[in-house]
């Protein structure tokens, strides 16, 4: 006892003298907070999310930070629960006092989070494929909207691959519903009839998917081309596409599109009953560019680890993260609203050879990308748009959010409706 | 010079074909031996067109490949063939700096290069410097159907069959002819059928009313979708009143034979329900056999049941790792494996936990949750919270076409067949054997089979180690069917108790039925009600069901049921 007691104070003098050097070295980093779940259901999805922030932080200090200062992660988990989301957004806003946030995946967790960044004026970069119908000042959306992956892959089944009959299949929940009703309304401005629309939810993780393949089967067998539309979600695609094996539907004759299919997820499956299906993205890591391939190299080289994956909603992050350091930049000031106002219009290359730019809605332009799965979990890829696509934020299908705009320039509204010439402030309705 | 070059290109394939072609070949061939010099230059034609369709391959645009694809075909070099499966199978690319086309095997980082057009060794060249030749669902279609016209020739009659279909999906003249030149010299019943039924298709397009009318008879009693579609699509009328088919004789003949065709139709749907609906009834089965025993005969809830059949699914996973090279044999290798394992933990849980709390059902219930809640994490811990991919060997991959209208997948089949052998062994086991005999016993009465010098106790252990290795069986199985994760045993607990409930408790037949029969009106249900609706439904009838009849189908009766 006696010994240690001196040793104790040295320790405890060297600790504060640690932390004040921390303290001022705080006073000389830019926070950024990382609100990625590492827990629960989605942490498979989301930690690799988290880790490519890191990876991005790490590179940037490597290149001497931004405007002089390093960079500092404050990374928190919300364990996959939604009303956590909202508490550690507010504890990064207010107690960390973070600059910007990279987060969330699912609708609902960004829903929880987003009345938390309005209130406390916090930046969020919300990197993930989404419903569309939502445009907030504080939120900048990096994944594609329903203009960029949706209608894209209906246009290509449509015009190269002659599909007449469509099956809209689905998991029950917000985002395939959204989406498939947008899909109909646009299939029906189309041209297409009632009795060439086919609809179908599944519980989550639905297994059994012999009656509803046979039923698609003999749908498909009525003469006319036939495609099938997938939101179906996570677990359920397996048996799913295993069924359409089993039953010899091959994707020459019934081709599947998938929304919700990436690298990441076909990394953990057997792929050969997958193969020849089709998924839509803005990305692919089979995307032959130098800068993919660099970045491919980069992960791995972060990740220890020669065969891990990279994705669409990563690639977000990267232009998401590259897009904050020149507003930054540009604006001289980490301050949110000085940065909101310099990210419209900047522009940074993305990973596929072309140009990301923010439009005033906080949506990007990008390409779309329709590949085909190949028997080692990569993408070919089949079809591109031909420039990019500027994000659409308020569908022009819905009758709804039609006449609905979001411009953070020039209206100063993420909800203007061009009828009534109002602004209904940030009441999604 | 075409027509030289045609039969000299169809004569690989057909050597033993049709002697009548292998006649004209030889005439050709002596015709070509003795114009010798007319021939060379021909030949050289062809080449230059065989190389200029190649070259036209290295393109990233998929219309210019499929054309490319067609300049091959109308080239008909000798390498045609070879060239077009190298591009189905994924194997032929270009150099970037030249644009030649060349056909390469991988060799981790490096391609070995052949070239199309000699065939000869063209060196190794760094993968990088090449680009594959990708295809797209349009181009392996059409792909397929011009390799399937050489197989058409081809000595397997299951070959020239897959051939036939493969030309029957996409229709056109150029086919048409194909098909009516093979028809004559095929000898195999099946393929020859299958032509005909093509070519009938072909013919209801025909201008001459009586060839339609011959057609139409042909195509009667076929289950062939696009004979239906296009007989029915011929007597539908149109806005004006006006039909597709003029004529009124071809008219009600195709009547005739669409009736036939729906109620053939309608036949194999109902048989296509009753199947669907007893393989889903076998998986209920399976799931609930195993908590038949524990549940049913010990009277003990036990809410690890589900992470008894993961563990069983993970021991598959597990034994497919150790066997890479035997996929097919690793599946019926995991089954016993897989009974040792579940059964085994069974017992270590009815050792170390249950035992303890026989006759507080309250307790059982939450002490058994908990083992379920660290079963699941130790999985999670092991292998990941994701899921782990299991393997489908290829004998149940793939389905038993009975005819057109009507088949069965493999996997089903075998789940069907499985369920029934596991449930008749142990009905042996239970009836025929001294554990059975001693498991009935305890029961039906403990304290009596007791003080009759039944160890009870291990008895209890036992029946707990088989209804848990039934479980993992079945952990095997389902392997093959859905996910192979850490949540695998919560989505099958509660089916399981609702089969046991419905079946009566303590029935291993009341199991049977009861499984079978949830089956059967949930996928009777399912194609009007879809599938969250058709589940709802199914269980509100149950819940009536359990008002009415609280003891099951099969109710217990006797001294023992009173209790």
């Amino acid at each position: 006892m006696r010994k240690t007691k001196p040793g104790g104070l040295k320790q405890l003098a060297a600790a504060i003298a640690l932390m004040s050097a921390m303290a001022a070295q705080a006073a000389d980093t830019i926070k950024v907070g990382v609100l990625h779940s590492l827990s629960g259901t989605m942490a498979i999805s989301e930690t690799t999310l988290k880790d490519t922030v890191l990876m991005l932080i790490d590179e940037q200090n490597k290149k001497g930070g931004v405007m002089g200062k390093k960079l500092e992660a404050v990374v928190v988990d919300p364990a996959s629960n939604w009303p956590l989301f909202a508490e550690k957004a507010e504890q990064l806003l207010v107690k960390d006092k973070v600059s910007v946030v990279f987060g969330c995946w699912t609708s609902v967790s960004r829903k929880s989070v987003l009345p938390v960044f309005e209130k406390n004026n916090g930046l969020l970069f919300y990197p993930v494929q989404y419903e569309g119908e939502e445009s907030s000042k504080n939120v900048f959306y990096t994944g594609a909207a329903p203009n960029q992956q949706a209608i894209p892959a209906v246009d290509y089944l449509m015009n190269e691959v002659g599909v007449k009959r469509w099956v809209l299949a689905g998991t029950d929940y917000v985002y395939p519903r959204t989406t498939n009703k947008i899909l109909e309304a646009y299939l029906k401005a189309k041209g297409v009839k009632d009795e060439d629309i086919m609809i179908n939810y599944t519980p989550f993780g639905h297994s059994n998917w012999q009656r509803i393949v046979a039923d698609i089967k003999k749908f498909g067998s009525a003469g006319k081309k036939t495609g099938v539309v997938s939101t179906i979600n996570g677990d359920a695609n397996v048996p799913f596409y295993k069924e359409l094996g089993n039953q010899k539907i091959s994707a020459e004759d019934i081709p599947v599109v998938a929304f919700s299919v990436g690298e990441e997820e076909l990394s953990g499956i057997d792929t050969k009953p997958l193969v020849g299906h089709l998924a839509a993205w803005n990305y692919f890591m089979s995307v032959d560019t130098p800068a993919n391939a660099e970045f491919i190299k980069k992960w791995r080289a972060f990740i220890k680890n020669n065969k891990r994956v990279t994705n669409d909603p990563m690639e977000a992050h990267v232009i998401g993260f590259n897009m904050w350091v020149k507003a930054v930049e540009k604006a001289k000031s980490t301050e949110v609203s000085k940065v909101i106002d310099a990210m419209v219009g900047i522009e940074v290359p993305n990973l596929s050879g072309g140009t990301a730019k923010m439009l005033p809605n906080h949506h990007l332009t990008k390409p779309v990308l329709i590949g085909e799965v190949r028997a080692d979990g990569q993408f070919d890829t089949v079809w591109q748009t031909d420039g990019l696509v500027p994000g659409d934020a308020w569908s022009d299908y819905l009758p709804g959010s039609k006449d609905i705009e979001a411009d953070w320039v020039k209206l100063k509204c993420g909800n203007y409706n061009t009828k009534t010439l109002k602004c209904s402030g940030q009441n999604y309705e | 010079m075409t027509n030289l070059s045609c039969t000299l290109y169809a004569v690989p394939g057909a050597s033993p074909g049709p002697p009548f072609l292998a006649r004209r070949a030889l005439w050709w061939l002596a015709f070509a031996l003795m114009l010798g010099m007319l021939v060379r230059p021909a030949a050289a034609a062809e080449s230059t067109a065989f190389e200029q369709a190649l070259g036209n391959l290295a393109t990233t645009n998929f219309k210019q490949k499929e054309r490319a694809v067609g300049e091959l075909l109308d080239a008909r070099h000798a390498n045609t063939r070879t060239v077009l499966n190298a591009l189905l199978e994924g194997n032929l690319y270009y150099r970037k700096d030249d644009k030649r086309v060349f056909i390469g095997a991988a060799q981790d980082t490096s391609l070995r290069l052949q070239d199309p057009l000699t065939m000869s060794d063209a060196g190794i060249a760094d993968a990088s410097d090449c680009t594959k030749i990708t295809t797209n669902n349009q181009l392996r279609k059409a792909l397929k159907s011009a390799l399937a016209s050489f197989d058409l020739a081809d000595p397997d009659a299951d070959v020239r069959l897959a051939a036939v279909n493969e030309l029957l999906r996409s229709l056109d003249a150029d086919r048409v002819s194909i098909l009516r030149a093979r028809q004559s010299s095929e000898n195999n019943d099946a393929v020859r059928t299958a032509i005909q039924t093509g070519l009938a298709i072909a013919d209801l397009d025909s201008a001459d009313a009586d060839v339609r009318l011959a057609a139409v008879d042909q195509l009667e009693g076929s289950l062939n979708p696009e004979a239906f579609n296009r007989l029915s699509a011929s007597v539908a009328r149109a806005d004006d009143g006006s039909y597709a088919e003029p004529d009124e004789n071809v008219r009600n003949a195709a009547r005739a034979a669409l009736n036939a065709i729906n109620n053939w139709r309608s036949f194999y749907s109902t048989l296509e329900t009753l199947f669907f609906g007893l393989s889903l009834g076998s998986v209920l089965v399976l799931a609930a056999i195993g908590l038949a025993i524990t549940f049913g005969v010990m009277g003990v809830i036990n809410m690890a049941h589900g992470e008894l059949m993961m563990l069983g699914a993970y021991t598959t996973y597990v034994i497919q790792l150790l066997m890479p090279q035997h996929i097919g044999a690793s599946v019926l290798v995991a089954i016993p494996v897989a009974f040792a394992v579940a059964g085994g933990v069974g017992v270590l849980i009815e050792r170390g936990v249950m035992r303890f709390l026989y006759g507080r059902p309250l307790e059982t219930l939450l002490a058994t949750f908990g083992v379920s809640l660290v079963l699941q994490q130790i999985v999670r811990d092991i292998f990941s919270a994701n899921n782990r991919p299991v393997e489908t060997p290829a004998w149940m991959a793939g389905s038993l076409q009975v005819n057109e209208a009507f088949s069965i997948t493999y996997n089903r089949l075998y789940v069907v067949l499985f369920m029934l052998i596991v449930f008749a062994i142990l009905q042996l086991v239970l009836k025929k054997t001294s554990l059975g005999l001693k498991v009935r016993a305890v029961a039906q009465n403990r304290a009596m089979a007791k003080s009759m010098g039944v160890r009870t106790e291990w008895v209890d252990a036992l029946t707990f180690g088989l209804g848990s290795g039934i479980a993992g069986v079945a952990g095997v199985a389902l392997s093959q069917l859905t996910n192979v994760g850490p949540n695998l045993g919560q989505s099958y607990i509660i089916d399981s108790f609702m089969v046991v409930v419905f079946g009566g408790v303590g029935n291993l037949w009341g199991t049977l039925i009861g499984g079978m029969s949830l089956g059967v009106v949930n996928q009777a249900l399912e194609p009007y009600a879809g599938a969250v609706l058709a589940k709802i439904l199914v269980l509100i009838a149950l819940i009536l069901f359990i008002q009415r009849r609280p003891r099951g189908l099969f109710p217990q009766k006797g001294r023992a049921a009173e209790s």
